[in-house]
């Protein structure tokens, strides 16, 4: 039934062999892996596989209904949704006949996804249910070129317009009858695929955007398969790999390690039940290729803590040992270099009672390679997965590169590095420190925005990543910050917010934090609490609360989070480059920053300026002598309405160190 | 997804063939009655709990049952289900009248309910008490069962099937495995309307499915109700004091004061009702 796929392989980019689009990868893997799992998917309690030659299948039956709807090379596609199948199948099926796939995160709320839509001009949405089929009708009048909504799930859209809101199953049903009627039909769409060009657009993925509006990032079938196929090289990964996918599908990151890489490497990507149920199902599917941004690594890692304190005093001693052990010896063990005897049988031991069951629950057992990206990640979080052998590693990318820019090969791990140059990367470092790179994967242009592309990608291919860095010895960038935010005390002193805020967050029992000091007298910030972690601390002190403000409000909660801004300004005052920067005033914010209420951008990056407009009152309340100060903030639920919550924010001061005498403390206790 | 072959499959009712009922059948589905109440006396001792009070409750629709504390609503949904034998009037469901009826009739010709105060096996699992809700379906006896063999494993898995089906259209796959007592209040009513949706019923009764949830939690039991009327054909009669939630859900009201009916109509007639507004804001006696 399938036509032979052309294997004759195409030269691209000069120097790695690869197949000219994505799509051919798709006819190349439903015959060399036939038989081979792509893709499961747990429903109904049960897991669900597809083999490459089903999901060769699937696609082409969806394609071929996306052709009979009318959908032309070059129509823009909307995906909305969590990570299922189906909204996997759609990238291949728009690619297949010359369209442009283009996700938006699905947790959006209606206005921000209408700027998407409306910017990228999508003539069919697919979304996954109901929940996202209205997001998108309530914002109807304003996409001229919107045709067709097709959905996945159909509970509560049966009763909607049947000519313009469709069921996936129906659409396949039109390819299935266009096979019908025309056997060839098949064969034209093979042709089809043939005909895509590499440098042709592949997929648009919109940026988050911590500053101003989202921009279309347009990434070619080149830009993709060769960033894939040298990531893959990389860390060898094969078909033999299994991942999970978890992440927003219109992260670029999801976009290449679910997609990309799977399609290139040919391995099998699992799609959990539901988004609440990742942590089980990655615990029974056990990837051996796993992806996470620090803060799944500190959620699980608070989750982990709070279970143990929970925990009977045996288990608690036990895992308190061994962590012990794994602390001392388990990185060496990682990075193959030589331990005493004495601490390789410890850690053996500690393997059997700790180590193996504890990453088991974390479905960590089979992991070969991990990575973690976006934020920095705290380095005594970053050890402990290390520590437990878990071969955890950090990699810097943009999605302007297609993810990869640096990443830490096997063996030179370091937490304050993000890695070497990847494969076919060249980077430099520009006057004014900002970090600079050049690759196969960079990306087209922004879409309908060429002042932001000139502005961004110089004439040779150099792009700017905003991020100032250096190059240490061993030849691995370390980022400093995002060259825009480092700012300067009033007395000359450095500021760089992120490096203070990572400090800060580091503590299990913050989540978020945004410091204020470029152009003031001194550094202040706001702090977040994490409420897993403060709740469970709250229960075991008996300290009872009402909501998330109060509790962020109590006495003992600013105790605790006082004695972490202590404890930050000793770190501080312990380096001469940061001393100045120590945190003189804090306080707990009464609310949870949140996207919706455009706090945090999609991926959960603080968006500064939007917080120093939302907070004025609050920050001039730091810089003033005042203990607190009145706040009423508007939040917006999901669905778009909003609500208001009102509070009085208490502020302290917090006593600072003296460079010096933190330096002679250490001395004498040395 | 398929949706679970369910709902009038077994029900003498369904005459039109065919699932997919065009706007027309609908409407003549709707104006067929599935329960009525007539001149219904409840007492205990000398306390009259509801007095002559008539109504109806149609095929497939949302129909609430409100009124202020003590009005007799509990009582109501107690006299429906069989728990209560009222000493006046008549009940007739499906057509048929009944004198007096046991909760595990009621239970089986198709009357599913869940509790003012969640009323769970606490200890099992929530995939465990949604199984509960099985049990009439159970054709196989404890020996069979106690086996596990042949047609008592696979009459398990398809009941298993029919449950998971509920745990995916109620959302709560994260806490399949997981023992109901730990769970927040919320997702426990969740779980007891599972449990009641496993039973298939025809009719059923939830006494204040959204008491003590927050507005989030409503907005999500509220969407439940409305999908399982809408997706199920399950005909809903609810008790809720939370006006703006009956006013968006329920197709007619029912108010009841101090056990009698002072109003019954779509939402918008009872709310204009000045009988209503007395009740609820109070008047002068």
């Amino acid at each position: 039934m399938n036509k032979p796929v052309n294997e004759q392989l195409l030269e691209i980019g000069g120097q790695a062999q690869s197949l000219p689009s994505v799509p051919h990868y798709l006819l190349r893997n439903a015959e060399r892996y036939r038989d081979k799992i792509a893709m499961r998917h747990k429903d109904l309690g049960i897991w669900r596989e597809w083999t490459w030659a089903d999901l060769l299948v699937e696609v082409r039956r969806f394609s071929l209904g996306l052709a009979q709807l009318g959908l032309q090379p070059g129509d823009k596609v909307a995906i909305i949704g969590n990570n299922r199948p189906r909204l996997y199948w759609t990238f291949a099926a728009v690619q297949a006949i010359g369209g442009v796939p283009v996700p938006v995160y699905a947790d959006s709320v209606a206005e921000e996804m209408g700027y998407v839509l409306d910017h990228a001009g999508i003539r069919f949405a697919v979304c996954q249910d109901q929940e996202q089929v209205d997001k998108v009708l309530s914002l109807q009048d304003k996409l001229v070129g919107l045709e067709y909504l097709i959905y996945d799930e159909d509970r509560g859209l049966r009763a909607y317009d049947q000519n313009q809101v469709l069921a996936f199953d129906y659409v396949q049903t039109l390819g299935d009858q266009a096979v019908e009627r025309d056997v060839g039909a098949v064969a034209s769409w093979c042709d089809a695929i043939d005909n895509i060009k590499p440098d042709e657009l592949c997929v648009m993925l919109y940026t988050s955007g911590t500053t101003g509006r989202p921009k279309g990032v347009m990434l070619s079938h080149r830009n993709l398969i060769l960033t894939c196929l040298n990531a893959n090289r990389f860390d060898s990964l094969s078909d033999r790999e299994e991942t999970i996918a978890y992440l927003p599908l219109a992260w670029v990151g999801d976009h290449v390690f679910s997609y990309g890489q799977s399609y290139t490497a040919g391995y099998c990507v699992c799609c959990p039940e539901s988004p609440d149920t990742v942590t089980s199902d990655r615990r029974e599917i056990a990837p051996s290729y796993f992806f996470a941004p620090p803060r799944v690594f500190e959620n699980l890692l608070t989750s982990i803590t709070v279970n143990m304190e929970d925990a009977g005093r045996v288990k608690r001693k036990m895992f308190d040992y061994f962590i012990n052990v794994a602390n001392k010896h388990g990185e060496k063990i990682l990075n193959g270099e030589r331990v005493s005897p004495i601490g390789s049988l410890m850690y053996g031991l500690g393997r059997i009672f700790v180590y193996g069951p504890l990453k088991n629950r974390l479905g960590m057992s089979k992991v070969r390679v991990a990575y973690t990206a976006g934020e920095a990640i705290g380095p005594d979080i970053f050890r402990f997965y290390r520590s437990l052998g878990i071969n955890l590693k950090q990699l810097y990318g943009q999605t302007e590169a297609s993810v990869y820019i640096t990443a830490q090969p096997d063996g030179q791990i370091d937490a304050d590095t993000v890695g070497t140059p990847s494969l076919d990367v060249e980077i430099q470092i520009a006057d004014n420190g900002e970090v600079m790179y050049r690759s196969p994967g960079v990306f087209l242009g922004y879409y309908k925005n060429d002042e932001a592309t000139q502005s961004t990608k110089t004439a040779d291919g150099w792009v700017h990543t905003g991020d100032a860095g250096f190059i240490d010895d061993a030849g691995h960038l370390r980022i400093i910050d995002r060259s825009k935010d480092v700012g300067k005390l009033n007395d000359g002193g450095l500021f760089p917010p992120k490096y203070i805020e990572n400090k800060l967050k580091f503590f299990s029992d913050i989540k978020e934090v945004v410091a204020f000091g470029d152009g003031r007298d001194y550094v202040s910030v706001f702090v977040n609490i994490d409420l897993t972690a403060v709740a469970n601390w709250a229960e075991r002190n008996n300290i009872v609360y009402g909501s998330y403000q109060e509790l962020a409000a109590h006495p003992d909660v600013y105790e605790m989070v006082h004695a972490h801004v202590k404890k930050v300004n000793a770190d501080l005052a312990a380096e001469p480059r940061v001393a100045s920067a120590q945190i003189k005033r804090f306080l707990v914010l009464h609310k949870e920053l949140d996207a919706d209420d455009g706090e945090l951008t999609r991926t959960l990056k603080v968006r500064r300026n939007f917080i120093v407009e939302r907070y004025g009152e609050l920050i001039d309340a730091l810089y003033s002598d005042k203990t607190e100060q009145f706040v009423s903030t508007t939040v917006t639920f999901e669905d778009g309405r909003s609500g208001k919550i009102e509070a009085t924010v208490q502020i302290q001061d917090v006593e600072g160190f003296n460079h010096h005498a933190v330096h002679s403390a250490a001395e004498v206790s040395a | 997804m398929s949706t679970p072959a369910n709902a009038h499959g077994d029900s003498p009712a369904t005459t039109e063939p065919g699932v997919v009922a065009a706007a027309g059948d609908n409407e003549a589905q709707r104006r067929e009655q599935l329960l009525s109440v007539e001149n219904v006396t409840l007492t205990f001792g000398g306390v009259k709990a509801i007095s002559d009070i008539s109504f109806n409750i149609l095929k497939g629709e949302i129909r609430a049952i409100i009124g202020p504390n003590g009005a007799g609503k509990t009582s109501m949904l107690n006299v429906i289900n069989g728990f209560y034998h009222p000493q006046k009037g008549r009940i007739s469901y499906k057509g048929k009248t009944r004198k007096r009826m046991k909760p595990y009739q009621a239970a089986s010709s198709g009357i599913a309910r869940t509790f003012q105060n969640v009323a769970l096996f606490s200890g099992m699992s929530t995939l465990d008490n949604i199984m509960s809700g099985r049990s009439l379906k159970m054709k196989r006896g404890l020996i069979w069962q106690m086996l596990h063999v042949g047609p008592a494993r696979r009459e398990e898995i398809a009941h298993r099937e029919h449950v998971e089906h509920i745990i995916d259209f109620l959302e709560i796959a994260h806490i399949r495995k997981q023992p109901v007592g730990k769970l927040p209040y919320g997702l426990q009513k969740r779980v007891e309307l599972g449990r009641a949706m496993a039973m298939e019923p025809e009719l059923l009764l939830l006494d204040e499915p959204m008491a003590g949830m927050n507005l989030e939690e409503k907005e999500d039991m509220s969407r439940f109700i409305l999908d399982l009327n809408s997706e199920f054909g399950t005909t809903i009669a609810l008790i809720e004091h939370d006006m703006g939630v009956v006013m968006d859900l329920a197709d007619r009201v029912v108010v009841l004061d101090y056990g009698q009916k002072i109003a019954d109509g779509t939402p918008a007639e009872v709310q204009s009702n000045q009988n209503v507004i007395d009740a609820y804001l109070g008047v002068a006696h």
